[in-house]
């Protein structure tokens, strides 16, 4: 099953996303989600180290979605990727955090591919309100 | 840890050390001025961020001194990236990265490859933050310091006069910031209301630079 990563600035938002997304997907699901949120120091910012640990926990060999929400999360993503710090066929999403997130856990939960569950994801922005 | 410092001979992993040294003094020298250039456009947290991501990178060096100036600064860069916190980490992790990468293996190197690696760094954070000239960002100090140093380097000047002239113009283009607009990152959702601040990443990408000239003038003027 694809992994999922969830980066924000802040350890309360990005567990609280992950809560919400296992939620809806309907409960006694098994798609591996770990929020890596907050800085270094445990306030608000971006630890790679959390985003690294995460991504290894999550990874089934089947690829890791990330999902980041502003500035510093989605830099630090970015440049994880590019040295290779994050396990093989990890991707970072284009996607809104929450609703991409949401997306994500449900696409991953019916054993979808990765880029099935990066394009539900991405798709997300999409869903307009008005 | 004894280094084998090579005197006067250019660009060298004692070098950089110097300027690490150099650069975390002005880092926490300046972190409150930075922070506070950080408040009212940014979170207020430039200064603190820099000045623990600098701590640890200097730290990281002196546990396990790495013998080139590539390497030196490849472990800055990991270092900030994971010690930061802010979006800083990742930009001047990446900048210094891609510059030492640049650098390869060489033992010792000349303001030429300086120049490169210094022009690789800035092309990597203009990738990854996706900012250009005039956005308020660090790359306002960056550029004008690149072109500076391959202008004076051109002209024939010594590894201390290119820097210099390097770091004259990083702390001119970080004044410059002044009166822009923001385009990028948290600033940016402010509007008109970011200008008259000057950006605190382009504030401390002119410390950084101005480090880099410091530690040249502390060799002795590096004869050309």
């Amino acid at each position: 099953m694809v992994g999922i990563v969830l980066v924000s600035h802040s350890a309360s938002v990005a567990e609280a996303v992950a809560a919400l997304a296992a939620g809806l997907t309907g409960g006694g699901t098994d798609v591996p989600v770990v929020a890596a949120g907050g800085g270094p120091d445990g306030g608000l910012g971006t630890s790679s180290d959390l985003i690294a640990s995460a991504a290894r926990t999550v990874d089934q060999g089947t690829g890791v979605a990330v999902l980041a929400d502003l500035g510093s999360a989605v830099l630090t993503v970015k440049a994880l990727l590019a040295d290779d710090e994050l396990p093989a066929g990890s991707r970072l999403l284009d996607a809104p955090f929450l609703e991409g997130a949401v997306a994500a856990v449900v696409t991953a939960s019916t054993g979808a591919d990765l880029d099935a569950v990066a394009a539900a994801a991405e798709e997300a922005y999409t869903f307009r309100k008005l | 840890m004894n280094d084998t410092p090579a005197p006067g001979s250019g660009i060298d992993a004692t070098f950089v050390r110097r300027w690490l040294d150099l650069a975390t003094t002005a880092l926490d020298r300046e972190a409150d001025r930075l922070t506070e250039l950080d408040s009212p456009i940014g979170d207020a947290d430039h200064g603190s961020n820099m000045r623990r991501g600098f701590i640890a990178a200097r730290t990281a060096v002196e546990q396990e001194p790495p013998e080139t100036p590539g390497g030196v600064l490849v472990l800055v860069g990991r270092t900030l990236i994971s010690t930061v916190g802010g979006a800083s980490g990742p930009l001047y992790g990446t900048l210094l990265r891609k510059a030492g990468k640049e650098l390869g293996e060489a033992e010792t190197v000349g303001a030429d490859r300086l120049r490169d690696a210094l022009r690789a760094g800035v092309g990597g954070v203009a990738q990854l933050g996706g900012a250009a000239a005039g956005d308020k960002t660090m790359l306002d100090a960056l550029l004008p310091a690149l072109d500076a140093l391959t202008g004076a380097l051109d002209a024939g000047g010594s590894a201390a006069e290119v820097l210099a002239s390097a770091a004259s113009a990083a702390e001119e283009g970080a004044e410059a910031t002044t009166p822009l607009r923001a385009r990028k990152g948290r600033a940016s959702y402010l509007g008109e209301r970011s200008i008259g601040h000057q950006d605190p990443g382009a504030t401390s990408a002119a410390l950084l630079i101005g480090a880099l000239a410091e530690a040249a003038g502390a060799t002795g003027g590096g004869a050309a």
